[in-house]
């Protein structure tokens, strides 16, 4: 697989600060991939989608995009791109179909024309198929005020899809939206990857967003905490573990005693998987259960592991 | 057509359809030459006209014209640097389109949206009985563009120079309205004490008002009392102030852009 993002040794200090909001970090995104930036507030991710989005210059570091140096060939690097900013990007006056147009225009998709009427028929056929997507066809040209803040963000993909980027960047694209319209907005996302097998660049709060990642990178002051997939990262982080409890706990005490399993009691019996599939051990149990259930960490669990002692808001 | 040169005219009409779409922001930029024509112009005129021996509300309205269009176009260039964390501005800096090419657009933008400001004081005018001919419009009219691409450069220079909207906010006011009384604009500056008259000369916007005048006044009796230099003068200084304003100013917003 090749790499869509190398970032080498990348380091950030703004003017007059006294310490690196990014520090000397290095990863790489392959082709493809879906890739989280995980991090507490002012952890440095905003910083670095900005600085490989190229509206930030970075103090030292090599950088590439879709194999292009983002300093030696930023234009290159910024027609193969798309990015969807934190705060929105769509000019409330202007319609749907204006916002769209606008941007086409800049990525030299189409020439300028002052009027949708005048566009040639290729760009009103896409126009029309993306109005379908999100079921705004007799809403087009009507300022997009009116939309509600789901549709919004999913125009603003739309237009950031038109000129095919290889990289989306995504910088906390869900805040703000209600749970089902964060669900839509995924559900989206996942046919995107399917059908235009776009590199996506992830930086969220809600961290079962990050799941389905292929890798997850946590920075935390300006540093990699970890990187990995999420599997591996809560394997490393948290334990599985099994919860039982019997009517009769001196019988299920002495079965684990005999069967050598390390556990611990609590409210239940805790027992851990030492290396052994949650079955195995289920298995071996003959004392009647009352209470069972297997325990299997999440991503935050891991994440606020990784990240504690709690860290200051910026 | 090119995609930069593509670029540069989108970037224009969407300043320019933002505008049209903006009532409260169309209703506000009538309020400043209402003041000043209506209010200020003609408390003038009614007490210091006659002495003074020409039409007060006419030079009023012929400054409000050039000071109005110089500072829009200043100010909403200088929008940019708030712009550019919101709305399609954002979308705007990450596309590949050249820096150059952004300003070029943005000075052409607002240079349209003063120009339709324009009417609505040329409007304003004609209802206050300011005598207005359609020829005197068309003579006019270079002279308005003039006065937009310069305040446009000039307010590119600004830009360079501040780093955040707070900056903006307090330096844009104290670099403009001294220009309002030191240009000419509402009150003559025939005679001036020598350190006004040398702040005066180095102030853009005196040459953009006066090269109205020389267009509005052309052939009237008035004309020289009313003009400061001839029409060649104040040309050559606008287009040197405006290649100087926009080659430093473009450099330096381009080169500081990215470096914070």
């Amino acid at each position: 697989m090749k790499d869509a993002i190398v970032v080498e040794n990348l380091v950030k200090r703004y003017k007059k600060a006294e310490k690196n909001a990014v520090d000397d970090i290095s990863f790489t995104v392959g082709e493809g991939e879906f890739f989280t930036l995980l991090g507490p507030n002012g952890a440095g991710k905003t910083t670095t989608i900005a600085i490989l989005t190229t509206t930030l210059a970075k103090t030292s570091g090599n950088l590439k995009i879709a194999g292009f140096d983002i300093d030696k060939n930023p234009s290159e690097v910024r027609g193969r791109i798309g990015v969807i900013f934190q705060s929105p990007s769509l000019d409330e006056n202007l319609t749907a179909e204006e916002n769209v147009r606008f941007h086409s225009i800049l990525y030299g998709l189409y020439p300028f024309s002052p009027l949708y009427s005048l566009m040639p028929k290729s760009y009103k056929d896409r126009v029309a198929a993306l109005a379908e997507v999100l079921g705004i066809q007799n809403d087009l040209h009507k300022a997009i005020k009116t939309f509600s803040g789901g549709m919004k963000r999913k125009l603003e993909i739309i237009r950031s899809l038109m000129h095919h980027p290889s990289v989306l960047f995504l910088d906390e694209p869900t805040s703000g939206l209600d749970p089902l319209s964060r669900k839509n907005l995924w559900e989206y996302l996942g046919e995107v990857r399917a059908k235009e097998k776009t590199t996506i660049f992830l930086t969220t709060h809600y961290l079962e967003e990050s799941e389905d990642a292929d890798h997850v990178c946590v920075i935390n002051n300006g540093k990699i905490e970890m990187y990995g997939t999420p599997r591996d990262i809560k394997k490393k982080m948290i334990q599985e573990y099994i919860l039982m409890d019997s009517k009769d706990k001196s019988d299920l005490r002495s079965e684990l005693t005999k069967s050598g399993l390390k556990f611990q009691e609590t409210e239940h019996f805790k027992v851990e998987l030492g290396g052994k599939r949650a079955q195995q051990i289920i298995q071996t149990i003959k004392t009647e259960l009352s209470f069972l259930t297997i325990h299997s960490p999440t991503l935050e669990e891991a994440y606020f592991k990784i990240i504690e002692p709690p860290q200051k808001d910026e | 057509m090119s995609r930069e040169l593509s670029g540069i005219a989108t970037i224009a009409l969407r300043d320019f359809i933002k505008f049209l779409r903006d009532r409260m922001r169309i209703l506000f930029s009538l309020v400043f030459p209402f003041v000043f024509i209506g209010v200020l112009g003609g408390s003038l005129q009614a007490n210091l006209g006659p002495e003074i021996g020409y039409n007060f509300l006419m030079f009023t309205f012929t400054g409000v014209l050039g000071s109005t269009l110089f500072q829009s176009t200043a100010s909403g260039i200088i929008s940019l640097i708030s712009d550019r964390e919101s709305d399609f501005s954002q979308e705007i800096f990450v596309s590949p389109i050249s820096r150059y090419s952004i300003i070029l657009g943005k000075i052409l933008g607002e240079s349209l949206v003063a120009l339709a400001q324009g009417i609505g004081i040329f409007g304003f005018g004609l209802i206050m009985g300011i005598p207005i001919t359609f020829q005197q419009v068309l003579a006019v009219m270079p002279a308005l563009i003039a006065a937009c691409l310069l305040g446009g450069a000039f307010g590119v220079m600004v830009l360079a120079n501040l780093s955040n909207q707070r900056a903006a906010n307090q330096i844009f006011p104290l670099v403009i309205f001294p220009q309002f009384f030191l240009s000419g604009a509402f009150s003559p500056i025939r005679e001036l004490p020598i350190y006004l008259f040398a702040l005066s000369r180095i102030s853009p916007m005196t040459y953009v008002v006066d090269l109205i005048r020389n267009f509005y006044y052309f052939g009237s009796p008035e004309y020289d009392k009313v003009v400061l230099h001839t029409p060649l003068y104040n040309l050559t200084i606008i287009v040197a102030f405006f290649v100087v304003f926009l080659i430093i100013g473009t450099y330096l917003f381009v080169r500081n852009e990215r470096n914070k």
